[in-house]
């Protein structure tokens, strides 16, 4: 091998790559490996896994078929990428269902043995796509690599001894290979990993290693991949960085934020798709003092979170959508409690079960007006993945200054997506001070309902002399706490428990924008359109166009300079991944005529459908 | 000089809030109520150590009246809400007072499941077989039969029997008592409060105004020598107003006996609360009055089990002493990293 002669590289500023195949291929692991290696060479990255609800729907049909895209570049990039550049597909299904996105010119790679006769029947298809006219008019198009992974996977194992079965599930690591030659994609963390997670069984990690070396060499030795391509280094912030997905940012943004209160730290949860991450990450840090509690269902999640904030923990629970609907009315004990707790809701395509793996933005209304009688909570959302992690620290810095719930939003999209995280000191981090009335000797009635100039109430906490007092679900009388049901007292209790959240308004930095102050068109996004929307309004400019981008953390309260901003710009567009949510209270509450861009595919928006939406709203 | 360090001797006036209590004159919570005072301050422990948490019904306004630290929750959640507070703080006495509806129905699930993990929680069910707050709706203990607001001819769900559901959990301390019977049901809240684990207590509780007399059978001092039966530790099953009827086992099922006429004390079933296997309390709670047997008050099981809430915090207490305690900068930089010059 070591007398190939080297293959000429073309240097390239980007590229996405995706890897699918059935949901049993490997393809997620694959897209994992592919985007922490691009991230350890230097590359800004942005990843969309994309993944059926089913663990293993039937075997090499489309309702099986599982993808993940790479996007990974030299510049900034905050999108997964609109079209793909290199598509690799393991089956037919695969290859139907992802066939579109893969941009003209660009590389197709196809495991050539998948395209048997019982595959293309899964798929659901007449001919072989890859063979005589079809794969010329493929090739019109593509440049089209047919390679025998399985029989190539099963000769590099040989030597392992292993079954078909086994051998077979190797070849996920040759595509990755392959696809690292292409990219021109150093090995060694994936052979770590393989040491790390297969070390224990050594036929299985060898088998995994020859597979991988197998799709590299196979890359650079056989001629017709001509040329390797170069994606140089990306200009980041300088610092020590690491890949991080938004499930596991937001669970250590909470950690953290438990650290900076100096508080225990309990979760209470129920399994949800796609919150469990959560869960499952909280719940291996035990030896950061936190208490994971796996309820019986949703609403026992958050009521014993309601118990645990009463005891004085830092508590939260997460869950998506179906869930936080069964929560609702504990939602509304945690207000009128005015207790400190932190409610995620990762959302996923609804209504009803919905689409449980799909990401969509239509929990908003639930999460600003979900709830029984005058109930406001404050709602902030986070843009991308690493955002998670200081979002989490937001919303429970905001739960305890006002001793409230608190209603953080992300999606399946942030969630379940990476990019490279900037690391944080945590001695750098603001503290969150959380004090607590101390013993008195009970001569003086405790009054649990005084409040501060935030209107934040006193947090009193059981096993404190001469504090004892009793929270409920009843209308709570001013300063005491006790039962009422007086008319005056009634209408005060709501318009302060309103007021106390408004003035998070004042709590909160002024809306920014990406762009000029003024102009023609505004476009204002909130969640994980962050990155469309931002990458969508500088191509604009670029193009000429007058717009400038404003991304919404603060749902409710809104920011309190947001109708003068919006009131520089002659248009303002709303792209939302829901019917126009945020937009209709916008709309309600400035009287400001918000232009809606909305889509409910289960999928985020793509860069050029944002642009296109741009030019046309601005003419 | 030394100085003696003790509690404050406590009344059961301490443990009274300020607000007025606020159910129906004549109901058998206000003797629930009195015994739960009166019970408080004997058992050593400090008020603001001990938590009442109730859910919705008349009986979960409880908290309200007891001065210690209270939540009056949501319907059917109590069990719950209790699980997240004990599980932060164990060393807090925490009550849940539920009714059958509020326990039972809306609450079976979290109710069921918080029994099977032991948590440390003492759970007193006022079973009056009917809503009151709601005004005289049939529940989930009404007979069959019932007739009620909701059914007028009369109701065709076979009831719960809730000790039968707990030691169906595997409850490690079940009791049974009697509202009116403030001597017996003093001593039983005295003994839940002393179990370490769930405590699980029904009370028959009569609500004079939707279900007067429910548990007349149980309580007229003139029939309940013969249809309840007092449960001891190690001792027969005998009853009745002369003491010479007892339960004997046929097979598997329990019969009435008259003792005498051949048959002695010691071929009675004799009662063992510890009993691992949870088979002879659940034969108790089966036994019922309109099946012609007398019912069991008292403890019907008492066993040492493994606490959740313990459990929960130890683990904890491993993972720190095997990994040491976490600190957030090694796991922020845990797994790959690069640095950007």
């Amino acid at each position: 091998m070591s007398t190939v002669a080297e293959k000429p590289t073309t240097e390239l500023n980007e590229a996405t790559v995706r890897f699918c195949g059935d949901s049993g291929d490997g393809m997620q692991l694959a897209g994992t490996q592919f985007t922490t290696t691009s991230a350890l060479v230097g590359n800004d990255v942005a990843t969309f896994p994309d993944f059926p609800a089913e663990i293993r729907a039937p075997r090499g049909t489309k309702a099986g078929v599982s993808g993940f895209q790479v996007h990974f570049s030299s510049n900034e990039i905050y999108t997964p990428g609109d079209v793909v550049d290199a598509l690799v597909a393991m089956n037919p299904a695969a290859f139907v269902t992802n066939i579109g996105d893969l941009r003209d010119g660009g590389i197709l790679i196809v495991n050539e043995s998948g395209f048997d006769k019982k595959g293309l029947e899964l798929a659901g298809l007449d001919g072989n796509p890859i063979e005589e006219v079809a794969l010329h008019q493929l090739e019109q198009k593509y440049k089209v690599y047919k390679v025998d992974m399985t029989k190539l996977t099963r000769d590099a194992v040989k030597e392992f001894g292993m079954g078909v079965k086994e051998a077979d599930r190797c070849r996920n690591f040759f595509a990755m290979g392959l696809v690292f030659w292409v990219y021109g994609r150093p090995l060694e963390p994936t052979l770590r990993f393989i040491e790390a997670k297969f070390g224990k069984k050594p036929e299985v990690a060898g088998a995994n290693r020859a597979a991988l070396m197998a799709g590299y060499n196979y890359g650079e030795t056989v001629e017709a991949f001509d040329t390797q391509f170069h994606i140089p280094k990306a200009e980041l912030k300088p610092g020590k960085y690491r890949s991080i997905m938004g499930n596991t940012a937001l669970s250590w943004g909470l950690m953290t934020a438990a650290k900076l209160s100096e508080k225990r730290l309990f979760l209470g949860a129920y399994p949800i798709t796609p919150a469990s991450d959560i869960l499952h990450e909280l719940c291996k840090h035990k030896n950061f003092d936190i208490v994971t509690f796996q309820a019986e269902d949703e609403i026992a999640a958050m009521t014993a979170t309601i118990g645990a904030a009463f005891a004085g923990a830092m508590s939260i629970t997460a869950s998506s959508g179906p869930g936080i609907a069964l929560k609702g009315e504990a939602f509304g004990l945690a207000v009128i409690m005015e207790l400190p707790m932190v409610v995620i809701n990762v959302q996923r395509g609804g209504p009803s079960t919905g689409l449980p793996t799909k990401t969509e933005q239509s929990d908003l209304y639930q999460a600003v007006y979900g709830r029984n009688g005058e109930c406001p909570m404050p709602v902030i959302a986070a843009r991308s993945p690493g955002d998670c992690f200081e979002v989490a620290q937001e919303a429970w810095r905001l739960a305890v200054r006002y001793m409230t719930p608190v209603m953080l939003l992300t999606d399946g999209y942030i969630a379940n997506g990476s990019e490279p995280w900037r690391i944080p000191q945590f001695a750098d981090l603001p503290k969150i001070p959380v004090t607590h009335p101390e013993a008195t000797d009970g001569s003086e009635q405790f009054l649990p309902y005084t409040r501060d100039e935030r209107l934040a109430r006193p947090w009193a906490l059981p096993g404190t002399p001469g504090l004892e007092h009793r929270l409920g679900g009843l209308e709570k009388q001013d300063r005491t706490g006790n039962v009422s049901y007086d008319p005056e007292n009634h209408q005060h209790m709501i318009d302060t428990r309103a007021a106390k959240v408004a003035n998070i308004a004042e709590d909160i930095p002024l809306q920014t924008v990406d762009g000029p102050d003024e102009g023609d068109l505004l476009v204002m996004s909130w969640g994980g359109t962050y990155g469309s929307c931002l990458s969508a309004t500088r191509l604009a400019r670029k193009h000429g166009k007058s717009v400038a981008h404003a991304h919404l953390r603060y749902i409710n309260p809104l920011p309190r300079n947001l109708a003068e901003l919006m009131g520089r710009y002659k248009k303002v567009l709303m792209p939302e991944l829901n019917s126009g949510q945020l937009r209709t209270i916008i709309r309600d509450k400035y009287l400001v005529d918000v232009i809606g861009f909305n889509k409910m595919q289960g999928r985020p928006f793509t860069v050029a459908e944002l642009v296109e939406k741009i030019s046309e709203v601005t003419g | 000089m030394s100085v003696e360090m003790s509690l404050p001797v406590l009344t059961d006036k301490d443990f009274a809030s300020d607000q007025d209590v606020r159910w129906c004159p004549g109901c058998g919570d206000y003797s629930i109520l009195a015994q739960m005072k009166k019970v408080m301050p004997t058992l050593g422990i400090p008020r603001e150590k001990i938590v009442f948490i109730s859910g919705i019904g008349c009986s979960s306004r409880f908290p309200y009246y007891m001065n210690t630290y209270g939540m009056h929750t949501i319907h059917g959640r109590a069990p719950a809400v209790a699980t997240g507070l004990k599980t932060v703080q164990p060393d807090l006495m925490v009550w849940v007072i539920t009714g059958d509806g509020d326990g039972l129905s809306i609450g079976g699930n979290h109710l069921m499941h918080c029994i099977r993990r032991n948590m440390d929680l003492n759970i007193v069910l006022f079973n009056n077989r009917i809503y009151g707050l709601t005004k005289g709706q049939y529940s989930p203990t009404s007979p069959l039969g019932k007739r009620t607001k909701s059914t007028p001819m009369g109701a065709i769900d076979n009831p719960l029997h809730p000790l039968s559901i707990a030691i169906g959990a595997e409850a490690t301390f079940v009791a049974r008592s009697i509202d009116t019977n403030i001597k017996h049901l003093g001593a039983t809240l005295k003994r839940a409060a002393e179990h370490s684990g769930t405590s699980f207590i029904e009370v028959y509780q009569n609500c004079n105004v939707f279900n007067d007399g429910a548990w007349d059978y149980a309580k007229d001092r003139n029939t309940k020598a013969d249809t309840t039966l007092e449960l001891e530790h190690g001792k027969p099953l005998i009853f009745g107003k002369d003491r010479d009827k007892g339960i004997r086992l046929n097979g598997l099922e329990p019969e009435v006996v008259q003792l005498g006429k051949g048959i002695t004390e010691d071929d009675l079933l004799f009662h063992d609360e510890k009993a691992l296997e949870p088979s002879l309390a659940y034969l108790l709670s089966r036994m019922r009055y309109e099946d012609g047997f007398p019912e069991p008050i008292g403890v019907f099981r008492s066993v040492d089990a493994p606490r959740y809430d313990e459990l929960v915090n130890d683990q904890i207490a491993l993972a720190t002493k095997e990994q040491g305690p976490g600190e957030l900068d090694k796991l922020y930089g845990s797994g790959e990293t690069w640095t950007v010059a």
